[in-house]
C-alpha cells in the first residue's frame, strides 16, 4: 500500500514537471496546452529520449536479469534495485523508507557543502587578488603550480595523519580541489575583463576600491560561476573517494561497504543518489549564478532590442 | 563665412589642449617602437578638433596619452595652460577628460541609469537620488528616458554610444575624448549619431577630440581637421573646417564641403600608401 | 616597421634574471620550504607528524633505487594510459556522433546526462563485479573518468562551429560525408584538445584513488602502503611522484594536441 502511494506521488511530481514544461513551451510557441501536448508527444525528439531510456533499462534487464550473461552474473537488476529501493522492509536495511539512508545522504551532503562553502569562500578573494595585484601574483602562482598537480586524493594518507579524525581529513581533501578550482577559474574571470572598463571607470573618478567592487567582481562573475559548478562536481568526486577510502557514514562509505557485506542493490541505490543529489547541486549553483547576473539573462533571452 | 557662424550656441572656456612636441616610445631599450614623434597639435577651448590618418598611425595613442592612460616620452602636453603631461609626471585619468570607446565601455552588469549615475556617485559629487534625477533630465532631454532599467546588452550600438556620451557629459569634464565611437555603425545609425553629438556639442560647447577614419565624419563634425602621418605620427596637416553651425546634412554635398574633401583625400592617401607598402597591422 | 629577432639563450636567461616577478616567485617557494622545514622539527606540536623537506629528499633518494618504485610507475602509468586511450576511442565518436546527428543525440544523450554526475569512484563496487580481473576493473575507472569529459567537450566543440564553415562547403559541392570528415572534424579539434586535457588531469585523480581502494601496485597503492607502515616520508614522496607523473602527462598531451592543430601555433 505505501510503495503504490510513493509511486503516485514520484509519477505526480515527474508528470507536474512535464505539464509545465509544455506550458511554457506552449506560451514560448503561442499554441494552445492540447495542441503543445500533442506537437511535443508525437515529436521525435521526445520519442527517442523515451526509446532511449527504455533501451537502457531494457539493456540492463535483459543482460542482468535475463539472460544472465557471465560477466554481468553478479550484477543485481533493474527490478532488484528499484524494488529495493521503494520497500519498506529492504533486504538490506537501505530504501527510502529507512532511516539509515537518510544518514548517509545527510553526512555527505554537509561534508560537501563545507567543503564547498569554504572553498568559495577562501578561493574567491585568493583568486581576485591573484588577478588584481600584480605583486601577490608573482608570489602566489608559484606555490599554487606547486600543490596543484598533486591529486587531492594523494593527500588523504596525509590529512588522516594530521588532521584529527576522518571527517575533517575528508573534508579537507575535498576543499582542496574546489580550492584549487575556484581560485583558478576566478583569476581567469579577472583576467577575461576587457582593459577599457578599467579605463572607463577610472576616467570616471573611480577610486580602487570602487575598481574592485563595480568592474572586478561582476566582470569575473560568469567565469567565477562556471568555475563553482566545476568545483560542485569536484567536490562530490573526490568527497566519495574520500568516504570510501576513510569514512563512516556517507553515500562513499555505502558504496563501498555494501559492496564489502555482498549487498548489491544498495550499490546502485547508493550510486543513483550520488547522481541525483550531484545534478541538483550543480543545477542549484547555476540557479544562483543566474540570478545574480541578471543582465545577461536579460541579454541572451533575446528580448528584442530596443532601437534607434 | 565669418568666425562667428561657425560657433555653437555656447562655447565652453576651458578644455584647452596644447601638444607640444610629444614623442612617445615604447620599450626603448627593447623593440624600440617610435608611435609618436615630434607631434604637435593646439585644441582652443570649446573647439571641436577630429584626427584622421591611416589605422596603426599613433592617434589612438595620442588620446590615450591625454586620457591618463599612458605617458609621453618626451615633449609635453598642456591643458589650459597647465602641464597635464610631461616625460616627469604620469597623467592619471580623471572626470575632466572622459573617454567614450571604439566598442563602448558601459558596464554591462548595470543598467542605464546606473552607467549613467556612475561618475557623480562614485566621487561623491551627488547623492543617490540628485544623480538619478541629474540623469533623468538628461536622457530625457535627448529622449532617451524609456531605456533607463535596460541593461546595455539590450541595446542598440547606436543607442549605447549615446547613452556612453551621457554617461561622459553628466560630469562636466573639460574636454570629451572619443576614440572612433561611431566606427563599428552602419550608415543611418552613424549619421543619426552624427546629429546627436553635434546637437550636444552646440547646447555644450565642450572641447571635443574625436580620432576617426572616416574622412567626411571629420569634415561634418569638426571644426578643425588634424592629419596624422603613419608611424611614427605626427600631425602634418590642420585644416580649418569654415563650414556654418548648426551643420546639417545638406552640406556634405556643398562646393565647400568637397573642396576641403579634396584636400584632405590628397594628405591622407600619401601616408595610407606608405602604412600600407610597411605592412602596418590593422588595428582594429 | 620592427623587426623582432629571436633573443638567444643567454638573452633570455638574462631577461628573466632581471625580471622582478621571477624573484618573487622564487623567493615564494624557497619561503615556502623554509616554513615547512622549521615547523616540522618540533617547533609546532601538531605538525610532527608530517615529516620535513629534508627527510623526504632523503626518502627518495632511498626508493630511486627500489624497483618496486619505478614498477609503481609504470603500472599507473599503464593504468592511465589504457583508460585514458580507450575514452578517447569511444567518446571522441559519440561526442561527434551526437554534435552531427540530431536523432542519435536525443536517443543517447539523456541517459548519458543521467550517468555523468556519478562520480567515477563510485562505479568501483560495480566494475569489480563486472570485470574479470582487478587491471580491467581499475582501467574502467579511469575510462569512466576520461569519458565523460572528452563527450562534453566534443559535444560542445561541434556546436560552437560556425555555420558558415558549413554552408561554403556545401555550396562548393561536398556531400554531407565530406562535410563531415573535411569541414567538421578538423574544427572539433580544439575541443578534443581541451576535453583531453582536462580529461588527463581527472584520469591521474581517479587512478590514485582506485588503486589506494582495490589495487595492489602502483603509486597510489604505494602511498597507501606507506601510510599503513607509518611511513610518512614516504606518503610525500608518494604524492610528490603523483604530482609529478601528472604533470608529465599533460604536459605530453599538450604536446600531442598542439602537434594536431599546426594553425594555431602560428602566434
Amino acid at each position: 500500500m505505501q510503495t503504490a502511494l510513493i509511486l503516485v506521488a514520484l509519477a505526480a511530481l515527474i508528470l507536474g514537471l512535464a505539464v509545465w514544461r509544455i506550458h511554457k513551451q506552449a506560451k514560448l510557441y503561442e499554441v494552445g496546452f492540447g495542441r503543445q501536448l500533442a506537437t511535443t508527444l508525437s515529436s521525435k525528439s521526445f520519442q527517442l529520449t523515451l526509446a532511449g531510456f527504455v533501451i537502457f533499462v531494457g539493456l540492463w534487464w535483459v543482460t542482468v536479469s535475463l539472460l544472465k550473461l557471465p560477466w554481468f552474473n553478479r550484477l543485481p537488476g533493474p527490478v532488484e534495485v528499484v524494488s529495493e529501493w521503494l520497500s519498506p522492509e529492504p533486504t538490506f536495511g537501505i530504501s527510502i523508507y529507512t532511516k539509515d539512508y537518510y544518514t548517509h545522504i545527510f553526512y555527505s551532503t554537509y561534508r560537501a557543502t563545507a567543503a564547498f562553502l569554504l572553498a568559495t569562500l577562501l578561493g574567491i578573494p585568493f583568486g581576485l587578488l591573484m588577478g588584481w595585484n600584480k605583486k601577490f601574483y608573482d608570489y602566489s602562482l608559484p606555490l599554487v603550480e606547486l600543490i596543484r598537480p598533486i591529486p587531492p586524493l594523494a593527500w588523504v594518507p596525509l590529512a588522516i595523519l594530521v588532521l584529527p579524525g576522518s571527517e575533517p581529513a575528508v573534508i579537507f581533501v575535498t576543499f582542496l580541489v574546489a580550492f584549487f578550482v575556484t581560485t583558478l577559474n576566478t583569476l581567469l574571470g579577472v583576467e577575461s575583463i576587457d582593459e577599457n572598463y578599467f579605463r572607463a571607470a577610472k576616467c570616471l573618478g573611480a577610486s580602487n576600491k570602487d575598481i574592485l567592487f563595480d568592474v572586478v567582481v561582476p566582470g569575473a562573475l560568469p567565469y567565477v560561476f562556471t568555475g563553482l559548478q566545476i568545483s560542485m562536481g569536484a567536490s562530490w568526486f573526490s568527497l566519495v573517494a574520500g568516504e570510501m577510502i576513510a569514512a563512516q557514514y556517507g553515500l562513499g562509505f555505502l558504496i563501498w561497504d555494501s559492496y564489502s557485506v555482498i549487498a548489491y542493490p544498495v550499490i546502485f541505490i547508493g550510486m543513483a543518489t550520488l547522481g541525483i543529489i550531484g545534478w541538483a547541486s550543480s543545477a542549484l549553483v547555476r540557479v544562483v549564478g543566474r540570478r545574480l547576473m541578471a543582465w545577461r539573462e536579460a541579454e541572451l533571452s533575446g528580448s528584442a532590442r530596443v532601437e534607434v | 563665412m565669418s568666425a562667428s557662424n561657425t560657433a555653437p550656441v555656447c562655447r565652453a572656456a576651458d578644455g584647452a589642449l596644447s601638444v607640444r612636441d610629444v614623442t612617445k616610445i615604447y620599450d626603448p631599450e627593447g623593440v624600440h617602437v617610435v608611435a609618436l614623434e615630434h607631434c604637435s597639435l593646439e585644441i582652443a577651448a570649446g573647439e571641436f578638433v577630429a584626427v584622421v590618418g591611416p589605422s596603426g598611425c599613433g592617434k589612438s595613442t595620442l588620446l590615450n596619452i591625454m586620457a591618463g592612460f599612458d605617458y609621453v616620452t618626451h615633449g609635453e602636453i598642456l591643458l589650459d595652460g597647465a602641464p597635464l603631461a610631461t616625460p616627469d609626471t604620469r597623467p592619471r585619468p580623471g572626470s575632466d577628460r572622459v573617454v567614450v570607446f571604439q566598442h563602448g565601455a558601459l558596464f554591462p552588469w548595470k543598467t542605464v541609469l546606473e552607467n549613467v549615475t556612475y561618475g557623480p556617485v562614485v566621487q561623491k559629487q551627488l547623492d543617490q537620488p540628485a544623480a538619478e534625477a541629474k540623469a533623468r533630465e538628461m536622457l530625457a532631454r535627448v529622449g532617451l528616458s524609456n531605456i533607463e532599467k535596460s541593461y546595455p546588452g539590450q541595446l542598440s550600438s547606436g543607442m549605447q554610444r549615446r547613452v556612453e556620451i551621457i554617461r561622459a557629459l553628466i560630469n562636466d569634464p573639460k574636454v570629451l575624448l572619443l576614440d572612433e565611437p561611431f566606427r563599428a555603425m552602419d550608415t543611418v545609425t552613424k549619421s543619426a549619431s552624427h546629429e546627436y553629438l553635434l546637437e550636444l556639442y552646440n547646447a555644450t560647447g565642450k572641447t571635443i577630440f574625436f580620432i576617426t577614419h572616416d574622412l567626411e565624419e571629420a569634415i561634418f563634425l569638426a571644426d578643425k581637421v588634424a592629419v596624422m602621418t603613419t608611424r611614427p605620427g605626427h600631425i602634418k596637416l590642420a585644416i580649418s573646417v569654415d563650414l556654418p553651425r548648426p551643420r546639417n546634412y545638406r552640406m556634405l554635398a556643398s562646393q565647400e564641403f568637397l573642396r576641403l574633401k579634396a584636400q584632405l583625400v590628397e594628405a591622407v592617401h600619401e601616408e595610407a600608401v606608405k602604412a600600407f607598402q610597411a605592412g602596418e597591422r590593422e588595428m582594429a | 616597421m620592427v623587426v623582432k629577432r629571436k633573443a638567444s639563450l643567454a638573452e633570455r636567461i638574462n631577461k628573466k634574471l632581471a625580471n622582478k616577478s621571477f624573484w618573487r616567485g622564487v623567493t615564494a617557494v624557497i619561503g615556502f620550504f623554509a616554513v615547512w622545514q622549521v615547523s616540522c622539527m618540533g617547533v609546532l606540536p601538531f605538525m610532527s607528524a608530517i615529516p620535513t623537506p629534508v627527510e623526504v629528499a632523503h626518502a627518495f633518494w632511498k626508493l630511486l633505487f627500489d624497483p618496486k618504485y619505478w614498477a609503481g610507475w609504470r603500472d599507473s602509468s599503464l593504468r592511465v594510459f589504457y583508460g585514458f586511450v580507450a575514452a578517447q576511442i569511444l567518446g571522441i565518436p559519440l561526442g561527434l556522433g551526437m554534435g552531427w546527428n540530431r536523432n542519435f543525440k536525443h536517443l543517447t544523450f539523456p541517459v548519458f546526462e543521467l550517468l555523468r554526475p556519478i562520480p567515477p569512484l563510485a562505479w568501483v563496487p560495480v566494475s569489480i563485479l563486472f570485470w574479470p580481473t582487478n587491471e580491467l576493473s581499475i582501467a574502467f575507472i579511469t575510462f569512466i573518468g576520461a569519458f565523460f569529459t572528452i563527450v562534453v567537450n566534443v559535444l560542445g566543440g561541434v556546436g560552437s562551429i560556425k555555420k558558415e564553415l558549413v554552408y561554403s562547403a556545401v555550396s562548393f559541392g561536398a556531400s554531407p560525408s565530406q562535410v563531415f570528415w573535411r569541414v567538421v572534424l578538423p574544427a572539433t579539434i580544439p575541443s578534443i584538445a581541451t576535453g583531453m586535457m582536462v580529461g588527463i588531469g581527472i584520469t591521474w585523480n581517479v587512478v590514485i584513488a582506485a588503486e589506494m581502494i582495490a589495487g595492489n601496485t602502483g603509486l597510489g597503492r604505494l602511498t597507501w602502503e606507506a601510510y599503513l607502515a607509518g611511513y610518512t616520508p614516504g606518503i610525500i614522496v608518494g604524492m610528490i611522484s603523483i604530482g609529478l607523473a601528472g604533470y608529465v602527462s599533460s604536459g605530453l598531451v599538450k604536446w600531442v594536441s598542439e602537434l594536431l592543430m599546426p594553425w594555431k601555433r602560428i602566434f
